[in-house]
Order: structure tokens, then C-alpha cells, then sequence
């Protein structure tokens, strides 16, 4: 049971939800940038949400499929397409033993999720399969995945025998995940924001800026930050302050002004003031950002982003107990 | 000094313990560690103490909210603030040791040696000995997996980052940036001046914990020769 990985492209890695429990040893959290996308992923392939998927950074990706599998594509669109024929998105597809598997080109978002049922099974370290590339630990071997690399899959979740028969390279079901239930993914988004630790220190001027302007994604952004520009926001009397503890979307403005959105790859500890935090809730969309994009931020209460995250986990619940009915009514679970 | 809550967006609280570095801070949040994770509540993730504070991070739906108008935030704080009380009563004298660091100082692992030397009027066996004369407080682990920042290094021997950062520093590498001292547990880019380098790994994921080094550790460096450092780095698991 294996996936042969034939291109990576720019970057893919295995993935899972993170490692967490270790940041006092200064161990980072890593695991899916986009988690709604990756844990709809996993449902739709049968899996739980902790098992491991593939996170594939724009085009170039290509593999083949060693085995019948089910998978799930999901996430951003770049152009999936088996043995020349276009893969429907968010939804089971039933893959056949010998089928390629492209990502020929970005049509929005930035990062899919491919995952297949039975989950990667790469070992676990500390807890966790997600890839943690400065340390070289978790993932495949540690590292991004290279052409020629043999990815192990778990017992599958989905009966095989219960695919429906037919000659073509694979089978998408008839239903998928409304768009109504997806996140509100755009070019460019607009991203809700409570209010950072050291929001006070900035000018009024540079409070204003960061709420009222729209931001340049830059191409140095990657998984362990966002590099936006835009204008320069400044403190009222710039000072050190000491390192402390960051989050998944803390927004911290580092000396030359230009602010940095902390995703999966952060460090544990920063010592740059932060302006601001992005809401749990838009976490999907500001992972799926594209460079070349532009953001904008606009400020919520914290009393706001927790009910629209338990909003949010509550359409997931549901989300997942429809999918595993779905599965189990066609028969695959 | 009572604890002040701050929320780091809507799935941590940033407890902060005072306003400067000092050990007894240290030694108050090391305990409210202690106390939470022996006592975990209902949706705690994980907490991360640095040097004036602890992020206690949770998951928003694993919490027992009460039927009260609180929001989540406030609950966490309403936790932490019932084991301020019992922290305040944790009264365990933490041990006193000393991690042993050897240092295979100058040379090839240590290329600046010679630079923070004569940025102080001191000569190389000056540094080494003061770096080495001093003993150090892990005040937390950050930057990388292992790396400890620490505090009390004397001035005497503080020397500002390079201007270009090196884009690759081996693992092991003793450095100072400004009065600090730390070491790298990995191979990364880095601007501190590399004074030597131990043969121990600081990281060592296979093993619990992960790091040689943890907050509230103390630490000495000692000064070995090349041979002892083959020695050592050979006996490495």
C-alpha cells in the first residue's frame, strides 16, 4: 500500500494536525496550515482527524498510486487531474492501482490536501507525523518530499471491494461538501482581527493603517509566516520587549514595520510586539492566502471570534456527521 | 506580584508574573507550571513559560464552560486565578543542580573568539575563563528545539551580533549576542559571535524529554580540548 511521489513541486510535506505538548522544549507545533481542509480531507477519505495527509504548496505535484485507494482532494485549486481527466474537489474519489495523479496549476488558494484512506503511515515522533523540516524530524524521513519517495499508507477506512466497477482511472462520487459550508477562501480576503498584546504601543496613525489598508502578500511568505507588505506601522516610542510565547495567526510587526502572520511553522517564542491576532475562525482562509494577493484586516471582539469559532466547530461537527453518513449510505463505510 | 491575564487571540491566555528578568519570577513560574499540568483542567492544551510569562494555550471546545454568561477567556482566567492561590502555597525546593557543558573553545568551532577578545581589551584565555567561571540559569527554552536562553553572563565579555548572519551554524555552537550567551541545538542561520563548540546534543528527540537542557536548569561550561571533544562526541548517542 503506497503512494509513489513522482514531482513534489515547490513544497509537500506529510501532515498531520501537529505536535503540541512540546513547546516548552522549544519544539514548534507544525502540522496543516489550512485544517479545515485537511481534517474534511480525512473525514472524506473515511480517516479520523488526526491521520496524516499530504500538504501540497501550489503546482507541480505528481504521484502515482501503487494501490487501489480512496482519497480526498481538498483545499486549494490547482487544477487536480488523473491520466488526463480533471478530479472533482472536496469529495470521496476511488482511485485505481497505476493512476497519476497531477496538480497542473494554481486557480486559487495556495496549499491542497491530498488524503487517502488508511492515513500516511509514517512513524510517529513525539506524538505527532507531522514534519518538522529544521529539525529533520517527523514526516517522511524529516524532509520534504523528493521524486522516487514510496509513502506507506494505513489500513484502509473505505472498503475497496465496494467500489463501483468501471474502466476509468478512478470514480468520484455524486455528492461533495456544499461551497455554502466552505470557508470564505478569496483572492483577497478580508481577515478578522482581535486586538495584540502590545496594540496600544503603535501610533494611532499605524492602528489606523493596519485596519484601514490592504496588504501586499510577499513571496517570501511560507508555513512559518505570512510576510505582508504595506505600510510601515510603527511603535509610539520603539522599544525591546522581552520574548514570550506566540500563537497559530499572531500578527507581530518586527523593526522595518512590515507586518508577519505567524502560521504552522512559528517559532514557540517571539520577541517582536504584536498588533494583532487573527480569529480561529479565518485561520483556513489566511492559510490559503496567495502571494501576489492582498489581505485586509478588520477588527472583531474577543467576545466575537470565540462565538464564531464555536460556530465554526459546531458546521464541523455536523459536516463530519454527514459525511460519515453519506459514506456509510453508498456503502463504503 | 499578582498574575495579570492577557489573551494571545481566542485560544491562550498569556499569564504575565512581573515586569523584568529575575529568578525569583523564574522560580514562580516554573511552579504555576508544576501546578497546572499536575492539575490539568478540562481543555488545556499545553503551556510555554519564558521570562516573565506563561502562555497557557486550550482548546475552546474541550473547555467546561458553565451554563454563566463568561466567555472562554475569562473561564481559563477564573481557573489560573483558583491555582495562583495554591501556587502561592508551593513552597518545593527545586534542585540545585548543575549541568556540565563541555566547551571545545576557539579554533575552528569557535571562529570569533578572537574578535569578542579584543572587542573587551581581553585575551582568548580571558573569555574562556570568564564564560567559563560563571554559572548560568536556563530561564527558558526557545528559537529551536533545546536552545536555552540564558541569563548571567558577565558583561564583560558581551559583544554585538555580526552584522550579516552566518547562513549555517553546526549544532553545538557556543555563541554571545550582546550579554547573552546560548547554544545551538541545531544547524541554522545565526548572527551570534561562535565562540566554541560542546559535543553534547542538546536535541534529542528520540528521548523524554527531547532536550538536554529545560528551564530552571543551572549550567557551567567547561573548557576541553579537541581530543576530549572527539572523545565525547564519539560516545554520543
Amino acid at each position: 500500500m503506497s503512494i509513489r511521489i513522482h514531482k513534489p513541486g515547490l513544497l509537500a510535506t506529510v501532515q498531520d494536525l501537529g505536535r503540541t505538548g512540546y513547546g516548552k522544549y522549544g519544539i514548534i507545533v507544525s502540522g496543516a496550515m489550512d485544517r479545515f481542509a485537511h481534517r474534511t480531507a480525512n473525514w472524506l477519505a473515511g480517516n479520523d482527524d488526526g491521520a496524516a495527509a499530504l500538504e501540497i504548496t501550489l503546482s507541480g505535484f505528481a504521484a502515482e498510486f501503487e494501490q487501489d485507494h480512496w482519497v480526498a482532494i481538498t483545499g486549494g485549486n490547482m487544477t487536480p487531474v488523473i491520466d488526463g481527466r480533471a478530479v472533482p474537489m472536496w469529495r470521496p474519489v476511488f482511485v485505481r492501482k497505476g493512476s497519476r495523479l497531477v496538480l497542473k496549476q494554481p486557480v486559487s488558494g495556495c496549499r491542497a490536501y491530498l488524503a487517502v484512506s488508511g492515513g500516511v503511515d509514517v512513524p510517529e515522533v513525539m506524538g505527532s507525523r507531522s514534519t518538522y523540516l529544521r529539525a529533520g524530524i517527523g514526516g517522511f524521513e524529516g524532509r520534504a518530499l523528493r521524486a522516487g519517495d514510496e509513502l506507506p499508507v494505513g489500513t484502509p477506512r473505505l472498503g475497496v471491494s465496494e467500489a463501483p466497477a468501471g474502466d476509468g482511472s478512478f470514480y468520484a462520487v455524486s455528492w461533495a461538501i456544499p461551497w455554502s459550508l466552505l470557508p470564505a477562501y478569496g483572492q483577497n480576503p478580508a481577515i478578522r482581527v482581535i486586538r495584540g498584546r502590545q496594540w496600544d504601543d503603535f501610533t494611532l496613525r499605524s492602528r489606523q493603517a493596519f485596519l484601514q489598508s490592504s496588504f501586499h502578500v510577499t513571496p517570501q511568505s511560507d508555513r512559518m509566516g505570512y510576510r505582508l507588505s504595506g505600510p510601515s506601522l510603527e511603535l509610539e516610542s520603539p522599544r525591546e520587549y522581552l520574548s514570550e510565547a506566540v500563537a497559530l495567526g499572531t500578527v507581530q510587526i518586527p523593526a522595518d514595520g512590515q507586518p508577519i502572520v505567524l502560521m504552522a511553522d512559528r517559532q514557540t517564542l517571539g520577541g517582536y510586539p504584536k498588533i494583532a491576532q487573527v480569529i480561529s475562525a479565518d485561520l483556513p482562509v489566511m492559510a490559503q492566502a496567495t502571494p501576489g494577493g492582498h489581505i485586509a484586516f478588520r477588527e472583531v471582539s474577543p467576545e466575537e471570534a470565540e462565538s464564531l469559532f464555536i460556530r465554526e466547530e459546531r458546521k464541523l461537527k455536523r459536516l463530519k456527521t454527514m459525511i460519515r453518513l453519506k459514506l456509510k449510505e453508498d456503502n463504503y463505510a | 506580584m499578582a498574575w495579570s491575564f492577557y489573551p494571545l487571540g481566542d485560544s491562550a491566555v498569556l499569564v504575565e508574573f512581573g515586569s523584568g528578568i529575575s529568578e525569583k519570577i523564574h522560580q514562580e513560574i516554573r511552579a504555576a507550571v508544576r501546578g497546572i499540568e499536575s492539575r490539568p483542567f478540562s481543555g488545556f492544551v499545553e503551556c510555554v513559560p519564558a521570562f516573565t510569562t506563561l502562555c497557557v494555550y486550550y482548546d475552546l471546545m474541550g473547555l467546561r464552560l458553565t451554563g454563566r454568561k463568561m466567555t472562554a477567556f475569562e473561564h481559563v482566567c477564573s481557573l489560573l486565578r483558583d491555582m495562583e492561590k495554591s501556587a502561592a502555597q508551593d513552597k518545593e525546593v527545586l534542585s540545585a543542580e548543575v549541568i556540565d557543558i563541555p566547551v571545545c573553545y576557539g579554533g575552528e568551532f569557535g571562529p570569533d573568539l578572537g574578535l569578542v577578545a579584543e572587542l573587551n581589551g581581553l585575551s582568548e584565555e580571558e573569555v574562556v575563563s570568564i564564560h567559563a567561571g560563571e554559572q548560568y540559569l536556563v530561564y527558558a527554552i526557545g528559537f529551536a528545539p533545546g536552545f536555552p536562553y540564558l541569563g548571567g553572563m558577565p558583561g564583560t565579555i558581551a559583544a554585538p551580533r555580526k552584522k550579516t548572519p552566518r547562513l549555517r551554524i553546526p549544532a553545538g555552537s557556543v555563541g554571545i549576542a550582546g550579554t547573552q550567551t546560548g547554544i545551538y541545538p541545531i544547524e541554522t542561520p545565526g548572527g551570534w559571535q561562535i565562540i566554541g563548540r560542546t559535543p553534547l546534543a542538546l536535541f534529542r528527540p528520540d528521548q523524554l524529554p527531547p532536550t538536554l537542557l529545560q528551564g530552571g536548569d543551572y549550567i557551567r561550561f567547561r573548557p576541553i580540548g579537541l581530543e576530549e571533544y572527539r572523545r565525547l562526541r564519539g560516545i554520543q548517542p
